[in-house]
């Protein structure tokens, strides 16, 4: 029982700081001053909400397990995010889509996150879950400016969720130690509001599509090693490095 | 929001009231309400604190202001207990912080826009006649803000 709570709270915390990687990268190239820092204020909030989890992880296995030595030692087989946010920006309708979905996802989680049985991950998730909700909003009215944009970004959305919708599946298919909430039940919802913003956005919801998965079990793209090996160079270079 | 239960325990927060947020240095923790309780067992104290964002840098370094206050008045057994449950809100920023931060030049959250739009009162003029910039501002808690009278641009402190 133990192992299944410690393994979902890595795979909590693996999924915010994989996405928190991907946005960070964005810093001092956003599209526009405000929205650069907007990304890496998103950036931020999710390296929060990694931290704690990885805290909190660290307390539950006990020994030498730090925040640290959790995010920085671990492998690519070891790390339970979601495949989705180890995909690529792309242009930045691919980041926004990216986001977006994400963040649909994390808001209903942390809804129900914040009422379950384990009272430090509800403690988190009800703390997480105000900025979320600006990740939310920011990002859906970045869907419909980009879907019912220009020519352009029309077709460039297009092809983000050509490229990411595929990557969706996973976020409602239990992982063996996912028995805290049944992220099942969280589809038809998240769907829902998918569909609301995609049609304001003028853009398809994809029907029939083949779904990978694997994140929630280690087995990822061949993406995270390339993000890994940045993430971890130093620790792996000089491990117990300080500044 | 805290009644002191003892005067050594007035003292504690007397010193934890010098303490400042590296962010917004008008601000001290207790103005914030960052510091949630103050706990004294005989010779060893625990000062309960809270983040105001999940994100916010700033923590690491108030806690160890916290550390180094303490000290310096004396006290060198002291516990930091940082908890995350009830979440920090900006209910508990005290009318004080509030005048200080519209002094400083950012505008202190206001209830009726708890999503940043536009018509936050400009911390310059006065004005309501201000266009929300961006929700994102130059750290976690604020959002960039113009006045369309006095034309200043200027921080928002969010809603929480
Ligand atoms: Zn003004």
């Amino acid at each position: 029982m133990k192992s299944n709570l410690i393994d979902y709270t890595l795979h909590l915390a693996d999924t915010a700081l994989i996405l928190s990687q991907r946005n960070s990268e964005w810093c001092g190239h956003g599209p526009i001053l405000e929205q650069d820092i907007a990304i890496t204020n998103i950036s931020l909030d999710l390296l929060g909400q990694a931290r704690n989890f990885y805290q909190y992880a660290a307390t539950l296995t006990g020994g030498e397990a730090t925040e640290d030595s959790l995010a920085y030692l671990r492998t690519e087989r070891e790390f339970k995010n979601l495949l989705l946010v180890e995909q690529e920006n792309g242009d930045w309708g691919q980041t926004i889509l990216r986001q977006y979905l994400f963040s649909q996802f994390q808001y209903l989680m942390f809804e129900k996150l914040q009422q379950c049985s384990d009272e430090q991950l509800a403690a988190i998730a009800s703390k997480s879950i105000k900025e979320t909700a600006y990740h939310l909003r920011w990002s859906s009215e970045w869907v419909c400016r980009l879907g019912d944009g220009t020519k352009e970004s029309h077709e460039r959305m297009l092809l983000a969720i050509e490229e990411l919708w595929r990557y969706t599946g996973e976020m409602f298919e239990s992982a063996v130690y996912e028995t805290i909430i049944n992220v099942a039940s969280l589809k038809e919802d998240w769907m829902q509001r998918v569909s609301a913003v995609f049609s304001e956005a003028t853009l398809p919801v994809p029907e029939n599509v083949f779904m990978q998965t694997g994140g929630k079990k280690g087995i990822h793209t061949e993406l995270l090693g390339f993000m890994l090996t940045e993430l971890q160079y130093v620790q792996r270079t000089y491990p117990g490095a300080e500044w | 929001m805290v009644n002191p239960k003892s005067i050594e325990e007035k003292k504690i927060w007397d010193i934890l009231e010098t303490v400042t947020d590296p962010e917004v240095p008008v601000l001290t923790i207790t103005d914030l309400g960052i510091v949630r309780d103050v706990i004294i067992d005989d010779d060893n104290i625990e000062i309960i604190i809270t983040p105001t964002y999940t994100g916010c840098p700033a923590m690491d370094m108030i806690t160890m202001q916290i550390r180094l206050a303490m000290l310096e008045n004396g006290y060198s057994n002291v516990k930091i207990t940082s908890v995350l449950s009830p979440a920090w809100t900006t209910d508990w920023m005290s009318e004080e912080g509030k005048r200080k931060l519209k002094e400083y030049g950012i505008a202190p959250p206001d209830k009726k826009i708890s999503i940043p739009k536009d018509g936050v009162t400009c911390p310059q003029c006065n004005s309501t006649n201000t266009k929300l910039i961006s929700e994102f501002g130059s750290t976690a808690c604020k959002a960039l803000y113009q006045c369309n009278d006095c034309k200043e641009p200027f921080d928002y402190f969010k809603c929480h």
